[in-house]
């Protein structure tokens, strides 16, 4: 029993084609209703003189509730002699096209329903995009009806051509054809003895036949990091990396490394809690992995392999993004980007083509995504992330865009584009360019001040004593008469930031807002000095871009995040606070911003 | 990986990924076999580790070898365990067992009310004091907005509707027309301030499922559901007076799955046991949207 296999299937078609029926024959077919449903729908049927249809088994949902049945349009679950499948009725109708796409995204095969009497349809064409663009790589279509069409292979062969050559014009290369009779059972569990000249395989022959998970142990290791777990409270010191494996495989004592920080170490373990010790961490397999060195990692990062194939790190890519939102996707605006387990700011920066979904209309023109369209876009990010392209590993070339707490857009990753000028480069450059500076030149006040102006940056984990280290870095540098200012964080926290939320992904923002008070203040002239919780390379390099022309001058304390920023001064700790100052300042005078100090 | 690999590591991601987005979040522990399923894939994920606090609503009309088992379990695992009630209801006899209201109101008052309550933190909180080996009033009453639930989408229509993270508007109802789409294994976590979020890692689960787990897992489940010689279990636990055993002669587990494959059980709806249920057409929809699981 525990061979079987499972697969989810999503079934489209256009309204009135025979999804419901073709649903209604699978279970009955297969023995997948409950005991006595058929003949009481059947008798149902006969008392109300309704001639029975194969899709009243679906929509008898609010009478079969009171018995608890298994049954309803949105999925249905039925066994072949192999697998066990559920199916997901995706609804014809645009309305339910979010419900559509959370089917059809999670299946791994589809099946298209056409109408031989009535022919490729708008909406066939529609889903069939939907279904490709979602990433179902096995698609079968159904030419349903065929009784109507006096079982005839010429009809059959018409709709096989047309629907081919618009299938290829999207990139879909069907499965298979195959010719039912969803009502008369022709082809569905068994062999239609209506059309001889049809030699394939049923619809439920081809559903065993349909691939599940493909070789995606083969490929390239992917682990996107979902968290970091250390439960010290409850007794362990195990600091494990959690996550799902997305493709490939690693060993115990294979060398890993995580983007976009570069990070490097050694699989020290596989841990799992009430199964067999493990050697291996396979696709699919949700588990959790320890290390040999102590490095720090956030999630949102992707553990792979340094020998495998590499993913794509940066900040611009292009990508079909396929919108659902209300309102439409613009230019102007920052949105979130899921992509793995790595979560992102985001912005559109350049649309290239779109297709709207509802009535297929292409256009070059466009300048936002409205609801419905599919969007050949390029999108950047504020800062790097590690994907691959949707063409070599699926799990990481996907992503989905949050707007306004919602999901209004999912995507695929065609092609990383960045090296060029970053989002935040082009803002300084504006900036800089504007920029309005009064009479006096900065130069003149280093002369007046006697000392340099400059952004100090206290870095380092929270609560190490950042915030004592700049309080007192403050006071003395005020004594010996320095213009200076220490920017507490919670003056901004309920001031300059009290319009960002507090627990939301607004840390690039609170940063960026940092980032622009130094100019100014370094600007006028002051020794400017705050302190950052938990910085990283690129939050540096974001100050020290914001902070432009002038100069940063970064103090660590403790563990620090960095992988290639060098922090002018490294502490282990603040122990002396009079001795520790005295580093800084000496540091301050080597670097010719003051000339001399006294404690 | 086999079925039930895939429905596992599922299950176990969604769980992570409920820890990692939601600041105050608990798990709903009912004692029936697919909360404990749900217990234990939290130990799954969290590596023996349950470090979200778990809560039940006692009605005080429980079988009693629930409330015994649901203790033994819980200094066992060292779970942060969570009771609430409706001690006005209870007080006020405003229940089915003293003859005062119907089954639904019954259930409305101890447990839909009970439970909204709860989580808001209204209502006082029992925790389980591992020193005393007994509950004490717990101090937190902050609300919890992400609640983890353990509802399957084959237990009937009205729950095969739902999204893993399916949002609650405020007075904690259910839009069932307004879902938002899930693409791929991105899922809806993101949530304006003080929404309400019902989390629901076992939708893809169906009762086989749970006892081919149970099985293989070697889950320790309440006794409850075996036969314990008179011919008779349950298949679904819920209060004394509204709970009716099933005949059957399933003694282990193994029996059980049998049972559900092949024998007679095949075909016949799970909570068939569960008088509440007949009591409307749409009983348990309504009580769904009042936050009923
Ligand atoms: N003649 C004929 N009618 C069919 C067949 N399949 C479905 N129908 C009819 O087409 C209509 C629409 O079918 P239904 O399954 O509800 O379509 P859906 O909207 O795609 O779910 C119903 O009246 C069915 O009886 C078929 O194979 N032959």
């Amino acid at each position: 029993m525990s061979e079987r296999t499972h697969m989810n299937i999503v079934i489209v078609g256009h309204v009135d084609h025979g999804k419901s029926t073709v649903i209604g024959r699978l279970l009955a077919d297969t023995g997948s209703l409950p005991e006595g449903r058929l003949e009481s729908v059947r008798e149902a049927c006969r008392k109300n003189s309704k001639p029975f249809e194969y899709a009243f088994l679906l929509d008898a949902l609010k009478d079969e509730q009171a018995q608890g049945i298994t049954i309803d349009t949105a999925r249905c679950f039925f066994k072949s002699d192999t697998r066990d499948y559920i199916i997901i009725d995706a609804p014809g109708h645009i309305e339910f096209l979010k419900n559509m796409i959370s089917g059809a995204s999670r299946a791994e095969a589809a099946l298209l329903v056409i109408d031989a009497h009535e022919g490729v349809r708008e909406n066939s064409k529609r889903h069939g995009h939907m279904v490709s663009m979602l990433g179902v790589r096995q698609v079968t279509v159904l030419v349903n009806k065929m009784d109507l069409a006096g079982y005839r292979e010429a009809d059959f062969e018409a709709i096989k051509a047309e629907y081919t050559d618009y299938l290829r014009q999207i990139d879909v290369e069907p499965v298979s054809f195959i010719p039912v009779s969803a009502r008369e059972g022709d082809n569905i569990a068994d062999a239609s003895e209506h059309m001889p000249w049809y030699s394939g395989p049923t619809v439920l022959e081809q559903l065993d036949r349909f691939s599940s998970g493909g070789q995606l142990h083969e490929k390239p290791f992917r682990f996107p990091v979902q968290d970091i777990y250390k439960f010290t409270q409850s007794g362990d010191d195990r600091r494990i990396v959690a996550g799902t494996v997305s493709a490939g495989q690693v060993l115990i004592g294979e060398e890993v490394l995580f983007l976009p920080s570069g990070k490097r170490s050694v699989i020290e373990s596989i841990e799992s809690f009430n199964t067999l010790p493990k050697e291996s961490a396979t696709v699919g397999e949700a588990t959790g992995f320890t290390l040999s060195t102590q490095i720090y990692i956030r999630p949102g990062e992707l553990m792979v392999r340094p020998s495998d194939p590499q993913p794509e790190v940066g900040t611009r890519f292009r990508a079909n993004i396929f919108w659902v939102g209300r309102v439409p996707m613009s230019m102007e605006k920052e949105y979130k980007l899921k992509l793995g387990t790595a979560r992102a700011t985001v912005k559109l920066v350049g649309i290239v083509s779109t297709l709207d979904a509802s009535d297929l209309k292409y256009s070059r023109t466009k300048q936002q995504l409205d609801n419905r369209d599919v969007g050949e876009c390029i999108l950047e990010t504020t800062r790097p992330i590690a994907f691959d392209l949707a063409s070599q590993s699926e799990t990481t070339g996907r992503f989905v865009i949050v707007d306004n707490y919602e999901i209004a857009g999912g995507g695929i990753v065609l092609e990383n584009l960045s090296g060029g000028e970053s989002i935040l480069e082009r803002h300084i450059r504006e900036r800089e360019s504007h920029w309005e500076t009064g009479v006096v030149l900065n130069c003149d006040r280093e002369r007046a001040n006697r000392h340099r102006s400059k952004f100090i940056v206290i870095t380092g984990r929270p609560g190490i004593g950042k915030r004592a280290l700049a309080r007192e870095l403050e006071s003395m540098l005020f004594r010996n008469r320095c213009s200076t200012y220490y920017l507490g964080m919670a003056a901004i926290e309920h001031g300059l930031d009290a319009d960002l939320r507090l627990h939301e992904n607004n840390v690039e923002e609170r940063l960026r807002r940092i980032g622009e008070l130094a100019r100014i203040m370094t600007d006028a002239g002051l020794i400017f000095i705050t302190a950052v919780d938990d910085a990283d390379d690129y939050d540096i390099d974001a100050l020290k871009l914001l902070n432009a022309p002038n100069e940063i001058l970064v103090v660590n304390v403790g563990r620090s995040d960095f992988h290639r920023t060098r922090p002018d001064l490294h502490l282990d700790a603040v122990e002396d606070i009079a001795e520790t100052i005295g580093l800084v300042a000496d540091l301050l005078m080597t670097k010719e911003i003051i000339v001399d100090y006294q404690i | 990986m086999n079925h039930l690999d895939r429905l596992e590591a599922q299950s176990v991601y969604i769980l992570r990924e409920a820890y990692r987005e939601f600041k105050s979040l608990c798990m709903l522990w009912s004692i029936g076999k697919d909360s404990t399923v749900l217990l234990w894939l939290a130990r799954k994920a969290f590596f023996g580790h349950v470090p979200i606090p778990l809560v039940h609503i006692d009605t005080h009309y429980k079988i009693p070898e629930m409330i015994e088992y649901r203790d033994r379990i819980a200094l066992d695992w060292n779970l942060n365990m969570i009771y609430g009630e409706n001690r006005a209801a209870l007080d006020a006899k405003q229940t089915f067992p003293d003859g005062n209201v119907d089954r639904i109101a019954c259930c409305r008052h101890l447990k839909s009310e009970a439970l909204k309550r709860t989580l808001s933190g209204e209502w006082p909180r029992y925790r389980m004091n591992h020193s005393l080996k007994r509950y004490v009033p717990d101090e937190k009453n902050e609300p919890y907005t992400g609640v983890i639930v353990g509802v399957r989408a084959d237990e009937e229509g009205s729950r095969s509707k739902e999204r893993y993270f399916s949002p609650r508007d405020s007075g904690n109802s259910w839009d069932v027309g307004d879902q938002p789409p899930e693409f791929w294994n991105q899922f809806k976590t993101d949530f304006a301030p003080g929404t309400h979020v019902r989390i629901h890692p076992l939708l893809d689960w169906t009762e086989l499922n749970i006892w081919e787990y149970i099985e293989r897992e070697n889950i320790p489940i309440v006794p409850l559901y075996f036969n314990q010689g008179e011919g008779i279990r349950y298949r679904s636990l819920g209060c004394g007076p509204c709970t009716n055993p099933i005949e059957s002669e399933s003694r282990t587990i193994e029996e059980i799955i049998e049972e559900l494959r092949n024998g007679s059980l095949a075909n016949v709806a799970e909570r068939s046991g569960r008088a509440q249920d007949k009591e409307d057409g749409g009983g348990l929809e309504t009580l769904r949207r009042d936050g009923y699981m």
